[in-house]
């Protein structure tokens, strides 16, 4: 498993203004990491930073020692998958060739049977195999996550960054997914990193949260470490009770906290 | 699922292979029109034995199938496929369904250096005539894809900046021309509205060689292009995470894209609505894998170019009409007709 190590990375869009202000952490095991914090925080960008959408105004993301702005595009892509947050895809494809383009690091131009034969199975993973033929822009919100998390995983990669992955999802759907991917550690052995905003389900599967508040690191630990009473209150504003269920938290949210 | 997808596969296939089939009908079936009637039987024998045995052939046939039909209809059959493929490739590379060979201000570019050739007598090559027109027609059209490249060189750009980017230089290049008009005669101005409305009555087998040299190395090269074009349609930020250098391959796609466009605009003037609407059609029909899109778009835009030519020689024949005009009146209904017959949602 490729180690993952940040040193005081910061970034801003307008320099003078930085969303992440000097993050530093390392992930070096296969396991489901949860990044969460309230929005506008540098959730999204941070991801951004580690597979070179984005590159840090200052500090470095390495790759098993090596500076990731230093390697190639498609030499960090054979290490990390990647699922955006929404669907940039404008032209119809069907499923099996929106997935397929999940494959295509090596431009391979041929469809072949191992070809399709993997992306039939990560459309079972997903459990969206009925949709294999049809059209990516015909379906829903809730399917068009499922396929794209369907793309992002296919080539099994060994580290996946995933950015919301279950925000049009519903309840039942969210749960599925998000206890697929926490089991991707232990049965493909892949470092799974999602970005997270429901509490609940992220305190019921995840390895370890990473809470971000402010553009920096608030807390980094187990979910029974990190999601407590008085860092909910910290970061996100809200009065919660914190109960332990199985060993992990479950949370009772009460209510937001006025700003004044 | 693999049955379904193989099935899905072989139908691309033959599609293709019903549209290069349609290519070659349409191509024989238009030498057999014009004021000497010959059966489309003669035509192709006609071809068989120009090149396999020419002492068979009656020299007068194949004087008016070769030196006088077929210039102009094979020149068509590249121009087409050049338009179809550019238009094809252009959409997916700027992620939008309005974007055409001329979208980076080709056309303007080219409408320029035809006008200061036919308004001002200036040409590139200092020499005047139909080779001084064409190559000042050429490296004008160049001209607005080269400050696209330039101002994206400055950042990385979004698709949408380049085709602002092609808009603003559209409109300057416009405004220069119109000048120019201004102060040209009742008769240049005429030439210059001729050249600007496309046509191809004027084509010559160079023509056709000229084009068809960069139609064959740029569909071969966006041919083998196609998976990465497949991945640039997912989004900036997905290719990336997948390993592409968008903006790096958009640059490459738009110097293909415009050397295409430039080399057929350069000889027949706009035609317009080809590179728009044959990809457009085709997709409806195949998807957007591009590996199948853009040689369909090929023999899809060469049939579609040469119907076109072929209705503009016979409607009013003996006079010909701009092949321009008659393009968007085939391809426009065309078009809405299948718009509204689809169920499925394109874009």
């Amino acid at each position: 498993m490729p180690e993952i190590r940040l040193e005081n990375i910061e970034f801003g869009y307008d320099p003078k203004i930085p969303v992440i202000k000097g993050i530093s952490y390392t992930l070096d095991k296969p396991e489901f990491v949860c990044i969460m914090g309230p929005n506008g925080v540098g959730k999204s960008t941070l991801i951004h930073c580690l597979n070179k959408i984005l590159k840090p105004t200052a500090g470095i993301v390495y790759l098993d020692g090596r500076d990731v702005q230093e390697m190639k595009l498609k030499e960090l892509a054979s290490h990390m998958g990647y699922v955006p947050a929404s669907s940039q895809d404008s032209f119809p494809l069907t499923v099996v060739d929106t997935v397929m383009v999940g494959l295509q690091n090596d431009f391979k131009f041929g469809t072949n049977a191992s070809d399709l034969q993997k992306v039939y199975d990560v459309l079972k993973l997903m459990k969206v195999e009925h949709l294999a033929m049809k059209n990516f822009n015909e379906l829903s919100a809730g399917q068009h996550q499922k396929v794209m998390l369907a793309r992002g995983l296919v080539r099994t990669p060994e580290i996946v960054l995933l950015d919301e992955p279950t925000s049009n999802l519903d309840i039942k759907h969210q749960i599925q997914v998000t206890k697929t991917l926490s089991e991707l550690p232990r049965t493909k052995g892949m470092m799974v990193i999602m970005i997270s905003h429901d509490i609940n389900i992220t305190a019921k599967y995840a390895d370890r949260i990473i809470l971000i508040s402010d553009g920096k690191v608030f807390a980094d630990g187990s979910p029974l470490e990190v999601l407590t009473k008085e860092n909910i209150r910290e970061v996100y504003d809200v009065d919660a009770d914190v109960l332990e269920i199985d060993g992990r938290p479950h949370i009772i949210l009460n209510d937001a906290i006025d700003d004044e | 699922m693999m049955t379904k997808y193989h099935k899905y596969v072989v139908f691309k296939l033959m599609f293709i292979v019903a549209c290069i089939i349609a290519m070659v009908i349409v191509m024989g079936y238009a030498a057999t029109i014009g004021s000497a009637n010959y059966s489309a039987w003669d035509v192709y024998r006609d071809i068989w034995y120009h090149f396999v045995d020419p002492g068979q052939n009656n020299p007068k046939m194949d004087h008016v199938i070769f030196d006088i039909r077929l210039p102009r209809i094979m020149t068509g059959l590249v121009a087409g496929m050049s338009l179809g493929v550019a238009g094809a490739a252009m959409q997916s590379m700027m992620k939008n369904p309005l974007a055409d060979p001329y979208t980076t201000g080709i056309s303007s570019g080219a409408s320029f250096g035809a006008t200061l050739a036919l308004g001002m007598g200036i040409t590139v090559t200092g020499i005047g005539g139909t080779i001084g027109l064409v190559t000042t027609a050429f490296v004008f059209s160049l001209i607005p894809a080269a400050v696209i490249i330039l101002v994206s060189s400055l950042r990385n750009t979004s698709a949408a900046t380049m085709i602002l980017a092609g808009i603003a230089v559209m409109y300057l290049f416009n405004a220069m021309t119109t000048l120019i008009k201004l102060s040209v005669s009742e008769q240049t101005l005429s030439a210059v509205f001729q050249w600007s409305i496309g046509d191809l009555s004027t084509v010559t087998w160079t023509s056709f060689r000229v084009i068809l040299i960069f139609t064959v190395a740029g569909t071969a090269i966006l041919f083998a292009m196609s998976k990465k074009l497949n991945i640039l349609i997912t989004g900036d930020q997905n290719s990336t995470a997948l390993g592409l250098n968008a903006h790096q391959l958009r640059i490459a796609l738009l110097i293909i894209i415009s050397l295409m466009a430039a080399s057929v605009v350069c000889f027949t003037g706009i035609i317009g609505f080809i590179g728009l609407v044959a990809p457009h059609i085709v997709r409806i029909f195949l998807g957007s894998d591009n590996r199948y899109l853009i040689p369909a778009s090929a023999a899809f835009g060469a049939v579609l170019l040469m119907v076109s030519d072929l209705i503009s020689r016979v409607i009013i024949a003996p006079t010909f009409l701009p092949v321009g005009v008659i393009t968007a009146f085939i391809g426009c209904p065309m078009f809405l007709y299948l718009l509204i017959k689809q169920r499925k949602s394109m874009w």
